[in-house]
């Protein structure tokens, strides 16, 4: 029996000063033009958290707008502020100065100190955080004098911890000659834990499962996290799962750049069908290199720097309810090695293949979810409208194959796709936002079936110059359900036998009528 | 372009020479094909990376351009490009590429 997504949750966290500190646009530009305009000119384009709040694709992330609401509202969207909530039903837009309560939370080696009275005036309201309990509460540390973080950062190479521009706090490095435990790469790891613990608490609040009920997790970001010996050794999942209290889980991390999400939704799906788990949680936290990672054009054209959002998602994976979208293990789209690595080779794979050798059309799917990328953030640097490219290419695919008419091509672009609202947080858009929206459209009746497209770029990796894809279907419920519950199959042939005992009866009634 | 792309192709036509060296570009839109064209013939427009103020004026095209279209075999172009000429501006694109070419190449 299929397994079924019980629910979803997207976080985002604003973090400002984070973009000029950690973005790796800006510290590529520190270290080779420390002079340059772009620095000069980038505080001035850096948003408040109320500006944030107020962007439309943030909203719709968290869950307050829908992509359709979105696309009716014309682009660009940046100049356009709407009503800004800091909690939508999918999850919730975090400001930085609790994330950074949250990061220390994470940090369970005594490596991020905070500064006493910065600890002091944001703990009240992180304590009144409805998902954060006391036992994280009970992880806030009191903080450190200011000297001693200064100290850190000039003498120890510290990573400094800044907000407002103040310096507030710092991570230190986690050995004296290892650089994958430089300070760097563990406030990149603290920022992916932490963020992926904030999914993990609203995916549980979204769904109701009791936190000892969730059997694994499992991580699909692009970070890694070991020493010299191991240098993607792991384990984020169970990291974050014992900062979010999911004690009777254990996990592990599933990569593959952009199409790690996808990968890891295959993996819980067949774990769950196949019975070796019951609940499995996909989640992932956020990237701090990305962060203003398009912000020279951005600053060119005299734009907010839009790239100021860490993202994170969790989806739940759980036996059939009977009620709950299926993922269809049966059909399942994958980029092999030989398949080649020309756009259409790509999109042949994940999308073509697999719908064919289940008998349907490109055009049966009524909703694709591609790379959502927000439009917003990569016209204006040269890099078009992402999804759009996407649709277009799916379309175009459907006209080749005989599915659409030519003339179809805009109009199936309209119905079978969406405008992207995601950050480009790299695995973050990949095809999982609208998992949350898609169980809503699918148990409302709206979508059938749904193809959630994942793809990576393996080159950046140096050790292959081959490009990656994996897609899924995500269905309505065929109604079987597993445990005490019984199967379509049952309840035929439980109605076939309540017929025949009911026809059986009649016939014997009506042979006592006529004695 | 990317940075690591412009020192490859910096290094080859040092290697074999700027004469000897073809860029065909797959870029998506005309503009973006426009810059990568630029960067390897008048040099880094953004001043970021190995190929800033180097004029290579390397020979540039696109895949969808009719002098690249009549190299490759039918059947591998249908099976390989004509879902994205379908898709593609290619009139934009090869406005964009012939401009570059006229004012920077050398070959």
């Amino acid at each position: 029996m299929n397994s079924v997504i019980k629910g979803a949750s997207y976080v985002l966290v604003h973090t400002p000063d984070m973009v000029v500190e950690n973005g790796s646009t800006q510290t590529t530009e520190r270290i080779v033009n420390p002079e340059s305009d772009y620095l000069k000119q980038l505080p001035k384009h850096i948003r408040s958290y109320e500006q944030a709040l107020g962007y439309l694709p943030n909203q719709t992330y968290i869950g307050n707008c829908t992509p359709d609401e979105l696309a009716k509202v014309e682009q660009p969207w940046y100049d356009k502020p709407c009503e800004g909530k800091r909690f939508g039903k999918f999850g919730e837009i975090m400001p930085q100065e609790e994330f950074y309560l949250l990061m220390q939370v994470c940090d369970v080696f005594d490596l991020m100190y905070l500064e006493k009275s910065f600890v002091a005036a944001v703990k009240p309201t992180f304590e009144k955080h409805p998902l954060i309990t006391p036992e994280i509460v009970a992880r806030v540390h009191e903080g450190v004098e200011q000297e001693q973080i200064e100290a850190f950062v000039k003498e120890e190479h510290a990573e400094p911890i800044l907000h407002g521009g103040k310096l507030v706090g710092y991570v230190k490095r986690a050995h004296d000659v290892d650089v994958n435990l430089s300070a760097h790469v563990i406030l990149e790891n603290l920022v992916s834990k932490a963020s992926s613990v904030l999914s993990l608490l609203h995916v549980v609040h979204n769904t109701g499962i009791d936190k000892g009920d969730v059997d694994y997790v499992i991580d699909c970001c692009e970070e890694a996290c070991g020493d010299m010996n191991q240098r993607g050794g792991g384990n984020f999942a169970k990291a974050a799962a014992e900062i979010a209290g999911l004690t009777g889980a254990s996990g592990c991390d599933v990569r593959g750049f952009c199409a790690g999400p996808s990968h890891a939704m295959i993996t819980a799906a067949s774990l769950v069908k196949a019975g070796t788990y019951r609940n499995v949680i996909v989640t992932a936290g956020g990237c701090t290199a990305k962060l203003g990672m398009n912000g020279k054009d951005h600053v060119k054209k005299d734009m907010p720097v839009l790239e100021d959002m860490v993202g994170g998602f969790s989806v739940l994976v759980s036996q059939n309810d009977g009620i709950s979208p299926e993922i269809n293990n049966g059909i399942c789209g994958r980029h092999a090695v030989g398949t080649g690595s020309s756009p259409q080779a790509v999109i042949s794979s994940l999308v073509l293949e697999p719908l064919q050798k289940a008998g349907l059309k490109i055009t049966d799917i009524d909703r694709y979810a591609v790379e959502m990328q927000n439009p917003d953030i990569t016209k204006p640097a040269g890099a078009g409208d992402v999804p759009l490219a996407n649709y277009k290419m799916i379309a175009a695919l459907a006209v080749k194959n005989g599915d659409l008419e030519r003339a179809g091509l805009n109009a199936f672009v309209q119905e079978h796709g969406m405008a992207g609202w995601a950050p480009t947080q790299g695995h973050i858009p990949s095809g999982v936002p609208y998992i949350g929206f898609c169980c809503e459209d699918i148990l409302a009746g709206r979508v059938k079936k749904a193809m959630i497209i994942g793809k990576g770029s393996l080159f950046l990796g140096r050790m292959t110059n081959l490009f990656d894809g994996v897609s899924f279907i995500i269905q309505e419920n065929s109604h079987e359900s597993e445990e005490g519950g019984v199967s379509e199959g049952q309840v035929k042939s439980l109605i076939a036998k309540a017929m025949r005992d009911f026809a059986l009866s009649l016939g014997a009634a009506g042979t006592e009528e006529s004695r | 372009m990317d940075l690591e792309n412009q020192k490859r192709v910096k290094e080859f036509a040092e290697q074999y020479g700027p004469e000897n060296v073809v860029v065909i570009l797959g870029a998506a839109e005309g503009e973006a094909a426009g810059l990568a064209a630029e960067t390897v013939t008048a040099g880094d427009p953004t001043f970021a990376g190995p190929l800033t103020g180097v004029q290579l004026g390397l020979s540039v095209y696109h895949i969808c351009e009719d002098e690249i279209k009549a190299e490759v075999d039918p059947d591998v172009y249908d099976e390989q490009i004509s879902m994205m000429e379908m898709v593609l501006d290619v009139d934009d694109i090869k406005s964009e590429m012939t401009s570059i070419r006229e004012q920077y190449c050398k070959y």
